[in-house]
């Protein structure tokens, strides 16, 4: 007899997780964990293994879970993926594994997810030794970029037996899961932890350095780097355009989280940066960016937290598990509205003026466009709104690299398999390549860039 | 960790340090900077390059000490300890050409990132004239540095205390009204100084270039904070910057998002003061 449900993981309570940075989701234990791994159906298909971006072995590692063999089971994710704690957490699993899990068809699908976290918390707190790395095979590669892909292909080259530089422009490696993804989400302590275990097997990690600047591509090349991969990211906050947005009180969601995250200025003045939220916080944008943009809100002290996006409640683009989770915590949704200006008074942020939409025809992404009703202007009081409507590629190495092919938005054109780009040696991942997308995919795509360039370094 | 090679007082809670960070020095050209961070709890500061030093990978930088921050950089860090983090260069460097006659304008602090500048446009083949000055005398520096990279220079002091009393814009404003003919202004200082300049030069149309010390955070495009006006459209002074066309530029929006923090700025400053009283720790 299967369970219909899914094991529930235990959460902090809404009322009190509103108050603090720690993680909401508190993870399976041992016996949850088995009885979750006991729904899978072990299917011979395993169409989930062709929903995972970097193709795990789920039913696998899930069946090594069932018979607590946690430590194979690791392992089992560690063959496709050098984050599970991180992918456990942060993975839209709703539109991949899960999406197209078999018992998924008629009850609730697998938590593979949730079982994910559980190996890599499980090896975290038993100590299971890391992977062994092959002998030295005297290449280097240099990784620009300390995010999901360049760390994923920073792990990748490594285990193949090359020496690895990873250059991080930041004073702290991890790129968006430590400046963007909050606290609550993804505790910073199991990024370093992945971090650690990188720098555990070998891969050298240099911060505060901006490539295209300090030093630029071309002179990795010249000075003795074999191959080089470009992880670095969609890193420039896109703005609306519209009057008022420079209004103190105006923030990039990238500025409010960084803030936040990374210079840990919920901590002012203990921590030296600040940070000001006042009474309403209205975050624009439906990604999770949004929501966690909207949640950090709440926890800085913002007594109401509102989210406007453009389109309805099922195109929000976010995790399910972020609007539930920012639903209980009571941040609220203005749908099918748009800012049209930010009012200010002295320069400080008053009130966001928006219009209200309706959905028209699909437009060339399958989404029903967004059309503005006119006359339906309405103004919400805020002494703080996020601009949460994605980021665009970073153009600093481009700019600086020479015979980089970029396309018209700006992000370098890479093969999607090899990662190859325009310049020989020089591969590139991650939304520098295809825009903003998410970490698993970048991760996918550090994966098979350091394929490539294995081959590449071997001579194929 | 980047060691502190050298430090000096330059003037009251005025310091200049230089900071061993190979790698920045050889890179580094004139009207570019660096952001630092002192500690693990620290804010990152930026802070414009004054000169380098390829032979001991020293880069020197002048700081106020204005905040909290400055001011624990100030009483805590000595030769020989060293900052936690230091990145750079950063943003684009100044356009050095050969324009014919050039003005530099440095108000207060703002000499120290006018001095690798003007350097830089006297070795392009430049006629230099600088003009320096600040509030008072003890506020002044750099005088002899800047004598011999210019071809004239004019000091002033606000309160008359040194050199001629007035403000940069005097005889910037003397020198375009005597009918001589200048190609290009530098005008780097606070704000309202540079706001100053470019009203002088507008009335002469002679290009003028100022350098932007907006409030940012990871000083590489990413966060958006440092977001200024220049001729309508959004700029980002770290990296569209940090120099613009200031005839272009919103002064008024700057001053404004530069006083977004005032008050947490003040909270800081006097927890820091009163622990310092207490001859405690901070933490």
């Amino acid at each position: 007899m299967i369970r219909e449900k899914q094991v529930p993981m235990r959460e902090q309570p809404a009322d009190e997780r509103i108050r603090n940075f720690k993680e909401v989701p508190l993870g399976y234990t041992e016996d949850e964990a088995v009885l979750e791994a006991e729904r899978c159906l072990q299917c011979a298909n395993a169409p989930c293994i062709e929903g995972c971006p970097v193709g795990i072995d789920i039913p696998k590692f899930i069946d090594h879970v069932k018979n607590r063999r946690f430590a194979e089971a690791l392992a089992t994710i560690w063959e496709a993926n050098g984050l599970p704690a991180v992918c456990g957490r942060v993975c839209p699993q709703e539109t991949q594994c899960q999406g197209v899990c078999t018992l998924g068809r008629r009850f609730e699908p697998v938590a593979i997810g949730r079982l994910e976290r559980f190996c890599a918390d499980w090896a975290a707190e038993n100590a299971v030794p890391s992977a062994e790395i092959p002998p030295e095979t005297g290449k280097k590669v240099a990784v620009i970029g300390s995010g999901p892909a360049g760390l994923t292909a920073a792990g990748e080259l490594r285990k193949r037996g090359h020496a690895v530089t990873v250059f991080e422009l930041l004073h702290t490696p991890g790129g968006v899961l430590m400046y963007g993804i909050p606290e609550f989400r993804l505790p910073k302590r199991i990024v370093n932890r992945e971090i650690d275990s990188l720098r555990a097997i070998g891969v050298e990690i240099l911060v505060n350095r901006v490539v295209g600047r300090v030093v630029t591509v071309d002179q990795l090349l010249e000075e003795g780097y074999d191959a080089v991969f470009i992880g670095t990211g969609a890193g420039l906050p896109r703005f609306l355009g519209i009057p008022g947005e420079n209004l103190n009180g105006v923030y990039s969601a990238n500025e409010f989280l960084t803030r936040t995250n990374l210079m840990r200025a919920y901590l002012f003045p203990e921590y030296d940066t600040p940070i000001k939220v006042g009474k309403c916080t209205v975050t624009i944008g439906g990604g999770n960016v949004a929501m966690d943009s909207s949640r950090t809100a709440l926890r800085l002290g913002a007594e109401e937290s509102i989210v406007v996006y453009r389109r309805g409640e099922e195109e929000l683009p976010a995790r399910a598990e972020e609007v539930h989770h920012a639903k209980e915590e009571g941040v609220r949704f203005h749908l099918l509205a748009t800012p049209v200006e930010f009012i200010g008074d002295s320069g400080r942020l008053r009130a966001v003026r928006c219009i209200r939409m309706e959905l028209g025809e699909p437009d060339e992404d399958g989404r029903r466009r967004p059309i503005p009703i006119p006359g339906s202007e309405f103004e919400i009081e805020a002494d703080t709104a996020v601009i949460a409507i994605g980021n665009q590629p970073h153009p600093l190495i481009p700019q600086t690299t020479a015979d980089l092919e970029v396309n018209r938005w700006g992000n370098i054109v890479a093969d999607p398999t090899t990662g190859r780009t325009s310049k020989p040696g020089v591969f590139a991942g991650g939304d520098i390549v295809t825009g903003a997308a998410t970490v698993i995919e970048a991760m996918g795509a550090g994966k098979r860039a350091a394929a490539a360039i294995d081959a590449y370094l071997s001579g194929g | 960790m980047y060691k502190i090679l050298k430090k000096r007082t330059l003037g009251p809670k005025i310091r200049e340090y230089v900071i061993e960070a190979p790698e920045v020095a050889r890179a580094a050209k004139a009207g570019q900077f660096v952001v630092l961070r002192l500690h693990e709890r620290g804010e990152r500061i930026p802070l414009t390059i004054v000169e380098c030093d390829e032979a001991s990978g020293g880069v020197t930088l002048v700081v106020q000490e204005v905040g909290k921050s400055t001011l624990e950089m100030g009483d805590r860090y000595e030769e020989g300890d060293s900052i936690l983090d230091f990145v750079g260069p950063l943003g684009l460097p100044s356009e050095i050409a050969r324009y014919g006659t050039v003005i530099g304008v440095g108000g207060g602090l703002g000499i120290a990132p006018l001095l690798p500048i003007v350097r830089a446009l006297k070795d392009a083949g430049n006629e230099v004239i600088g003009i320096i000055g600040a509030r008072s005398k003890e506020l002044l520096f750099y005088e002899e540095r800047m004598r011999a990279a210019c071809d004239e220079l004019h000091v002033v002091s606000d309160d008359g205390s040194y050199g001629r009393k007035g403000f940069v814009s005097d005889p910037l404003r003397e020198i375009l009204s005597s009918g001589r003919k200048v190609d290009r202004v530098w005008a780097i200082g606070p704000a309202v100084m540079m706001k100053a300049c470019v009203g002088v030069t507008r009335q002469f149309d002679v290009p003028t270039i100022v350098s932007l010390n907006s409030v940012m955070i990871d000083g590489t495009g990413m966060c958006g904070g440092c977001r200024v006006e220049v001729g309508g459209e959004a700029k980002f002074a770290c990296v569209d910057g940090p120099e613009f066309d200031g005839h272009k530029v919103d002064f008024d929006l700057l001053i404004a998002r530069q006083r977004f923090y005032l008050e947490e700025e003040a909270c800081a400053l006097e927890r820091y003061l009163a622990s310092r009283k207490e001859g405690g720790e901070v933490r």
